[in-house]
């Protein structure tokens, strides 16, 4: 390379992107073959081998833990620290704290992986780690609080790029839901009864449930989006009047949302509207950043055919697209009232979960590995493409029977005999779910193998390089024989 | 509501609302000493990463602006400013009371042919007998399982075996009433070797083999104490819903594990009360369905 880019002069902590990458991937391998056992569990309950620890209602909540917050969280931990760095030309503030951070939050995965299984449970979902777990997360997040806004105030550069807006927002935030959310009086080390009660504890309860997905699984993920689509394309991010507006837009349009898991409750009718008409205007704000990053496309898009790690960034944007439009829809209340308690509700998460989150982040990982560890690319291109069909026959085959489940489930369960009693019974819906849950495991198990080929892939690019080892052994060897 | 957050929560429901139409607003033309539209703003980062200043896509305006109308709308009509009821009147509970009240007609209407006829009329009339199906599916089935066979704690319903009996006012009774089944504890008032004795003998009561001295320190204390609720002979009390220990039928499992636990731990079963829920016509329709189960036609 003739001209070096001013980048290359700077020192940047990245021992901590770098564990924080390889996490990334140890998780996603455990959270989604946990996934996989579960599903499988639906299709036949004795695979629990009565066992209590291996009981699907423990399992659960172990596997959305290790997917929401170990593998994604790993993977927000890596590329924030990653692109706020690059983006403020200025290495991490404090990097021991950021390297406690790695520990910290490992500490807690390793936590959750043991409690849950053994039953410990505060019984509210994607929170449900008991208190001394939940101090350790609040520490171990506002240390990450100050390393980012401490990297973004010693930052050499005017402007506060857009992508750690998003992070801004997603580190403060969550900070806030996770501390308000777990307030609890302990009753013992592994017991702990909620301060709040009744209808007011399931609305804090969701107002932290729904923002952990505006937040975490959104914002934090757009922040990565930010930076990785424009790189990856080489072409200016489409529209920065976008970005603003649909910024804004979204995190205080996002407040409002979570009374939306919660349509014909005991909450009171206000509350329900509220959340309901908030949860549509979010539409447009949630669809801003798809537009943002898929037009900083437009233009180049013969390069989606030749670079398999656009695919993955563009893809995910269209699951992106299509969950923020499918979330409003089933927030108005007479759709909600027919998708409400159905598969079609994790048919929809999974769509967010599998098609944006899982493969933005794997887009992200198979273009940062190679710079982390000094490579030209991944090992092997071919198999990022094969991850890239296996991930997304996946999705497809699992987010349609889940839609097909649900949507059927609904309308049994709603079917009345003239005489007003109920023309199916539970057990009935059971039985015609059955097929589909087969549907659902073949699709989860293509996304666990594609997941396997990443770690496989990982695996061979961060070894030390023994080929150019040789290579340079074998000119060394030519010249002496010369 | 107090006033004070009614106020509260109008305001900052309608600021945000505002907030989105004024971010729209601002952004629709370039604000002085902005770079030209569709041109790069000049800032750059990490060496290449630069951004458009393009104006928002038109469509995607109008997507926003409709479904900030729509929210308008919708808390003008509905529920939703605080305290404000909306224009419509619309209640959740309203809407549930509106609703039930179809139905509740449809029902009486349906129900009314059948009207004051006992139940041994109605287990002679097929249409009844599957009306009352139905209503076993709703409101039994939960429990007593699809094919009213039962599972460990909640009785079969078709082999003739009655803990409250098996006639037409005491199936009727247990549906209106309910029933509460409770075996006490026995924990800590009985020493191992009985304990041990007493299990066997509940288990094998059945086979009518009691006389053999595995068995004697259990009969001794059965008669003493067990034989107040489930009889001498062990053929149980259907006026206590005590079961009948002297056939194969279990509640809640006949291994020695299982008998052990119900005597030292005791047992509590509810079969919730049904005179609330439903009409003296649906019950006297759902008691002939349950009869029909373990008797033929007559």
């Amino acid at each position: 390379m003739s001209a070096q880019p001013v980048s290359a002069t700077l020192e940047y902590d990245d021992e901590v992107v770098r564990r924080f990458a390889l996490t990334t991937i140890l998780w996603g391998l455990v959270g989604m073959s946990v996934g996989v056992l579960i599903a499988a569990q639906l299709l036949w309950p004795a695979l629990n081998f009565d066992i209590p620890w291996l009981t699907y209602s423990r399992l659960r909540p172990l596997h959305t833990n290790a997917v929401i917050f170990a593998f994604g969280g790993s993977g927000l931990f890596a590329t924030s620290y990653y692109i706020v760095q690059r983006t403020c030309r200025t290495a991490l503030f404090l990097p021991r704290l950021a390297m406690f951070t790695f520990w910290g939050w490992q500490a807690v995965i390793v936590a959750a992986a043991i409690t849950l299984p053994l039953g410990m449970t505060q019984g509210k979902e994607y929170a449900e780690l008991e208190w001394p777990i939940d101090v350790l997360i609040a520490v171990v997040w506002v240390c990450y609080g100050v390393v980012f806004f401490g990297t973004i105030v010693k930052r050499k550069v005017d402007h506060i790029y857009v992508a750690n807006w998003f992070f801004g927002a997603y580190i403060l935030t969550i900070a806030v839901l996770h501390i308000i959310n777990n307030l609890a009086i302990p009753f013992s080390l592994t017991k702990s009864y909620s301060i709040y009660g009744g209808t007011v504890d399931a609305m804090v309860q969701w107002w932290y449930g729904h923002n952990a997905v505006g937040f975490f699984l959104t914002a934090g993920f757009l922040g990565m989006m930010y930076y990785f689509i424009p790189k990856q394309v080489g072409k200016p991010i489409y529209s920065y009047r976008l970005s603003i507006v649909h910024f804004w837009a979204l995190i205080s349009t996002y407040m409002w949302a979570g009374p939306h898991h919660l349509l014909y409750t005991s909450l009171p009718d206000w509350v329900q509207s509220v959340g309901m008409v908030f949860s549509l205007i979010l539409l447009a704000p949630s669809w801003g950043g798809m537009i943002n990053g898929v037009m900083t496309l437009s233009g180049a898009w013969h390069k989606l055919r030749e670079d398999p790690i656009l695919k993955f960034l563009i893809v995910s944007l269209s699951f992106y697209g299509m969950s923020t439009f499918e979330g409003p829809m089933m927030s108005i209340k007479t759709i909600n009232s027919l998708s409400h308690y159905t598969d079609w509700t994790i048919g929809h998460v999974h769509s967010g979960a599998l098609g944006w989150v899982g493969l933005i982040t794997m887009g992200s990982l198979y273009a940062l590995i190679p710079k982390l560890w000094g490579r030209q690319q991944m090992h092997s291109i071919p198999a990022i493409n094969l991850h890239f069909w296996l991930a997304t026959i996946g999705i497809v085959l699992y987010i349609v029977a889940m839609w097909i489940a649900g949507v059927m489930q609904g309308l049994m369960w709603r079917a009345t005999n003239a005489d007003g009693t109920l023309t199916y019974s539970f057990v009935e819906s059971l039985v015609a779910t059955h097929p589909f849950y087969a549907v659902r495991l073949a699709g989860g198990a293509l996304y666990l193998s594609g997941m396997v080929v990443m770690a496989w892939n990982v695996w061979k690019t961060v070894q030390p390089q023994a080929v150019a080892k040789t290579v340079g052994d074998l000119q060394q060897l030519a010249g002496a024989v010369k | 509501m107090t006033p004070f957050w009614n106020v509260v929560v109008i305001t900052l429901i309608v600021a945000n609302i505002a907030g989105c139409l004024w971010l729209l607003i601002w952004t629709a033309r370039p604000t002085p000493g902005e770079v030209t539209e569709g041109a790069e703003t000049g800032h750059v980062w990490d060496d290449d990463l630069r951004e458009y200043n393009n104006p928002l896509p038109r469509w995607w305006r109008n997507l926003f602006v409709i479904t900030i109308v729509f929210a308008a709308v919708y808390l003008a009509l509905y529920p939703g400013l605080g305290n404000q009821p909306g224009r419509l009147g619309w209640t959740s509970a309203g809407e549930h009371d509106q609703r039930a009240a179809v139905t509740l007609a449809q029902r009486h209407a349906l129900y009314q042919a059948f009207d004051g006829r006992d139940i041994a009329e109605l287990r002679a009339d097929p249409k009844a007998v599957a009306l009352g199906g139905k209503l076993f599916q709703t409101n039994c089935a939960g429990c007593h399982g699809v094919d009213a066979r039962g599972a460990k704690g909640f009785p079969n319903l078709g082999d003739r075996d009655w803990l409250y009996g098996g006639s037409a006012e005491q199936v009727y009774a247990s549906i209106t009433q309910g029933r509460g089944g409770q075996m006490p504890s026995f924990f800590g008032t009985i020493d191992e070797p009985t304990l041990q004795s007493l299990v066997a003998y509940v288990r094998d009561l059945h086979q009518g083999q009691h006389e053999a001295m595995e068995y004697a320190a259990g009969a001794k204390k059965f008669s003493g104490t067990c034989a107040a609720c489930h009889g001498a002979e062990g053929h149980g009390n259907t006026m206590l819903g005590a079961p009948n220990l002297s056939d194969d039928t279990w509640l809640h499992g006949g291994s020695a594990a299982t008998i052990r636990e119900t005597i030292l731990y005791g047992r509590k079963s509810q079969m919730p009360s049904f005179g609330a829920v439903l009409g003296e016509t649906e019950r006297r329709l759902l008691s002939s369905y349950v009869l029909s189960l373990s008797e033929p036609q007559p």
